[in-house]
């Protein structure tokens, strides 16, 4: 990795900077160097077993490093050249884990006052810390519940207070939304982006979702195989992605719209342009995901049945292994894949005018919205693909 | 969800979880086998022929603790003397035996260590014309090298040491306690045994000091115990009557077997395991 | 959701599993039956207040309960070492200490007497530097139920500490919970029912002990005389005192057990 710009050096007293190096029992090695300044929220994105919850267990100090360091709040919390390593419960790293790991046996807010209360502090003072937490997060109500009395959102929100109540130096989003479905996902998602922006100190999500990333992230880190592959804006990711993996994944179009009767409206700065979708009973404020392979390229208008085609000029082109990734220009800039062939007899190159097409059923469609309005109260949310 | 979602790549991880219930079930079975102590069997015996008087097939003997030698040479000889014949020796303390034939224990022989316990089991009509084979002493039996410094029989009312009786519900703890109180001596009991045998196997151990047995019990004790004489005038003789039983499965073997036991021969083989004559 | 075939009339068992199941419930109800049958009603009442049962139940419940407690803090350890060090000749630890399970109680009882006898390996320098004496003591039966009793709440606890989800310490720990705060505070309480499942099978397992105790630690009225000992010595010659006995550990088994299984062990 390139050395930290200087900027950056400055925050690193307060930041986290790991340099992670393990090889686990069954083989898998894990080489990741990590820098989050303070004030900043990284995600780390990553398949299924590309070491994701190893970087979890290394930062949280449930497992030790066998080279590199980590590094936080000016502390230095594991070094096995200086035989240095401090467990994980000295090293005030706030988890917020996929399954909430909630104590079944303590009510909500000895859970949340379970933290201050190891820590030393007097039942009460702890107890009243909680409630400041359960307050904040909307929760006063439930402080006397038992976590199996709770919908996975609010024990997840409980998990959150129970993480930012001991005012940890860094705290750590285990796939944090994974577990819930679609429409608590969106509310916790906000709350989420909400307290993100009021914690002081360097955050990591760690997820496989790619939209989670983009939309909570000021940076993203892609993790494969143990390896950091990339790391950027999630606009640069997203738009530029390096691996195939990348582009299949992180690489989904995402666009905000507002759909009505089966329409959504995409407006700027996604684009300016009504698609047809296949679920007609979803209206108010939605999210788009359109795999970059479900748009197809003419350079004659097509025939046929499908009613989202629109003309536009190829801004950009790029090789990505055996197939080719375009941008495409106004009134929807997309990311379109192709095969190499289909490039060659198509002769694209920027500057190209083609006719796009995409077909409704291929559209994913999200509600962005806490409280949506739905028509008909049978019909759920139709989730994101991929 | 994830495949990775499980940080455990230190030792011992998760193990297959097993149904809680499953567990309990599994103690509980064990529990209850545990629990069921071994109940002496009896076992079916051979019908003799009718009007032979050959004894043949299986001779069971219900016999006192104390015999337990004693009987055991006279299985010996006597199945010398009658190839055909199978003793089997159910022995234990006479009370527990007298217990058993009571509840309907089939049994052939049953040889008694008192003649009270013995006139409990007739009077019940289980048993017909005991006759008494044999008379037993008893001792202060101590561990060899007479750890405790034992003298005579008033060393037992010491408080420092370790005395053990027979049960006063078993022919020797009545016998010990009809010796300590002609004596005069009130004896600090350290334990009650059940019966003789588990008294002599915690004196030969040296877990105890001094206990009173019978003489035959010293004498069969290969030397890890040794006997200390109780004072004249203190005279305890325990008599031992045999009887064979009203519904023996094998009359013939039983009355075959008693004859024996008050035979020259069955009295040789009773003094030299130390019992004195009736 | 409605399954239509579920509304038929409430299922009838095979024939196949009642009728081994019945006979099996009649291997324990029978007994109780007979001893039920034998017993003196008349003078119920003045043979169980008699000073013999009186003294044996004292001491039953004061050994039982004391196993049960020497248990409890010898055998979550234990347990605890059992399921979450890894060390060479771990399960050979762990079938030693579950052999007295399998092992005939006398068989224990003798053990204990060629270990911390009088004359055993660590009771002889025992006796000589302190003067305590084990065998024909209380502390000599609360031992041989201890050691007979332990390996139900070992095997237990170890079982709910190697099944249980310990991720919830992994999240304690990131709390700032040492590690004795988590044993304190999440293992123990996450255990807690199979804990209390264990206790009570020790407690009744040394509660109706009786072979390693009359081997190790002798029989005497007020001192070792439990109530197992008691019934076997009563059955040589006074039967109703025995069957009296015998009937006050059955009600004070059933009371504890039927007590406490709503409460801790799984209902329905």
């Amino acid at each position: 990795m390139t050395p930290p710009a200087p900027h950056e050096r400055a925050d690193r007293a307060s930041g986290l900077d790991a340099s992670l190096d393990l090889t686990r029992d069954d083989g898998f090695r894990l080489r990741a160097r990590l820098a989050i300044p303070a004030g900043r929220t990284a995600a780390l994105l990553g398949p299924n077993g590309a070491g994701k919850s190893t970087v979890v267990g290394l930062l949280a100090g449930l497992l030790a490093l066998d080279d590199g360091h980590v590094g936080l709040a000016g502390r230095v919390l594991d070094d096995p050249t200086t035989d240095t390593f401090v467990p994980a419960a000295s090293r005030h790293v706030g988890v917020v884990f996929q399954d909430h790991l909630l104590f079944g046996h303590l009510d909500v807010r000895d859970n949340v006052a379970f933290g201050p209360r190891s820590r030393g502090v007097p039942r009460r003072e702890a107890r009243e810390r909680a409630d400041h937490w359960l307050e904040l997060l909307g929760l006063a109500a439930f402080a006397h519940h038992r976590p199996d009395q709770l919908s996975g959102g609010q024990a997840q929100r409980v998990a959150l207070a129970r993480a930012l109540v001991t005012e940890p130096d860094l705290l750590l989003l285990d796939e944090p939304l994974s577990a819930l479905d679609v429409t608590t996902r969106v509310s916790l998602r906000r709350t989420l982006a909400t307290h993100l922006a009021d914690f002081a100190g360097p955050r990591l999500l760690i997820t496989h979702d790619p939209t989670e990333a983009f939309l909570l992230a000021d940076e993203v880190h892609v993790l494969e195989h143990g390896r950091i592959t990339q790391v950027g804006s999630p606009d640069e990711v997203r738009l530029r992605p390096r691996t195939p993996y990348v582009a299949d994944l992180a690489g989904a179009n995402l666009l905000v719209g507002e759909a009505r009767d089966g329409i959504v409206r995409v407006t700027p700065p996604h684009g300016d342009r009504e698609l047809h979708v296949a679920d007609h009973d979803v209206t108010g404020p939605v999210l788009l995901t359109l795999r970059p392979t479900a748009v197809s390229v003419h350079r004659e208008q097509p025939e046929g049945s499908q009613r989202n085609t629109w003309h536009t000029t190829v801004d950009r082109l790029e090789r990505l292994g055996d197939r080719v990734r375009l941008r495409s220009g106004q009134p929807l800039p997309l990311t379109v894949e192709v095969t190499r062939e289909s490039t060659g007899a198509l002769g694209l190159a920027v500057g190209t005018p083609v006719w796009l097409a995409v077909k409704a059923t291929e559209i994913g469609l999200q509600l962005d919205s806490p409280a949506p309005t739905i028509d008909d109260p049978a019909a759920g949310p139709t989730d994101v693909s991929g | 969800m994830t495949g990775d979602r499980h940080v455990d790549h230190r030792p011992g991880g998760p193990a297959r979880s097993v149904p809680r219930p499953l567990v309990v079930a599994v103690l509980v079975g064990a529990l209850v086998l545990t629990a069921c102590g071994d109940t002496t069997s009896a076992t079916p015996t051979a019908e003799n022929t009718r009007g032979d008087r050959t004894p043949r097939g299986e001779v069971l003997v219900s016999a006192a603790a104390s015999l337990t030698d004693a009987f055991g040479a006279i299985e010996d000889a006597f199945e010398d003397a009658h190839p055909d014949v199978d003793v089997v020796l159910n022995l234990g303390g006479s009370s527990a035996l007298r217990e058993q034939l009571l509840e309907g224990a089939p049994a052939d022989v049953f040889a008694s260590a008192d003649p009270d316990t013995m006139a409990e089991v007739v009077d019940a009509g289980l048993a017909d014309g005991p006759t008494t084979f044999a008379t037993n002493g008893l001792v202060i039996a101590v561990p060899t090298g007479n750890p405790g410094a034992l003298t005579g029989l008033d060393d037992l009312a010491d408080d420092d040491l370790l005395v053990g009786l027979c049960a006063p519900t078993v022919p020797c703890g009545m016998f010990a306690r009809r010796a300590l109180d002609m004596a005069g001596v009130v004896a600090a009991v350290d334990t009650e045994e059940p019966d003789v045998r588990a008294l002599l196997t915690k004196i030969a151990a040296g877990e105890l000091d001094a206990g009173i047995t019978y003489v035959t019990d010293v004498a069969s004790s290969s030397g890890s115990v040794e006997a200390i004489d109780l004072p004249d005038g203190v005279d305890v003789v325990a008599t031992y009557p045999v009887a064979t039983l009203a519904d023996a499965p094998n009359p013939t073997g039983a009355s075959a077997f008693v004859d024996f036991v008050v035979s020259d021969r069955g009295r040789d083989l009773l003094s030299s395991a130390g019992f004195g004559p009736p | 959701m409605t399954n239509p075939t579920s509304r038929r009339a409430s299922p009838r068992p095979p024939i196949g599993l009642l009728l081994p199941a019945a006979i099996g419930l009649a291997l324990f109800v029978v007994p109780l039956v007979g001893l039920l049958a034998r017993t003196p009603w008349a003078d119920l009442l003045d043979l169980v207040t008699g000073a013999v049962v009186t003294d044996a139940l004292r001491l039953s419940l004061v050994s039982s309960l004391g196993a049960t407690v020497v248990s409890l803090l010898l055998g979550v350890p234990l347990a605890w070492v059992l399921a979450r060090v890894e060390f060479p000749g771990r399960s050979l630890v762990r079938g030693l200490v579950t052999l007295p399970l399998v092992l005939p109680p006398v068989v224990g009882g003798a053990a204990l007497l060629f270990a911390v006898g009088r004359r055993g390996l660590v009771g002889g320098p025992l006796e000589r530097m302190t003067g305590l004496v084990l065998p024909f003591s209380t502390a000599g039966v609360v031992l041989a139920c201890t050691f007979v009793a332990m390996p139900f709440l070992v095997i237990t606890v170890e079982g709910a500490l190697r099944t249980m989800d310990r991720r919830q310490e992994d999240a304690a720990a990131t709390l700032g919970a040492s590690r004795w705060t988590v044993l304190r505070r999440v293992t123990l309480p996450v255990i807690a029912p199979s804990l209390v499942s264990g206790l009570v099978l020790t407690w009744a397992r040394a509660f109706g002990e009786f072979g390693a105790t009359v081997t190790f630690a002798g029989n005497l009225q007020g001192r070792t005389q439990t109530l197992p000992l008691a019934v076997f010595v009563a059955l040589e010659s006074q039967r109703d005192t025995a069957v009296a006995i015998s009937l006050v550990m059955v009600a004070v088994s059933l009371a504890v057990l039927v007590g406490l299984r709503g409460r801790w062990w799984p209902t329905s």
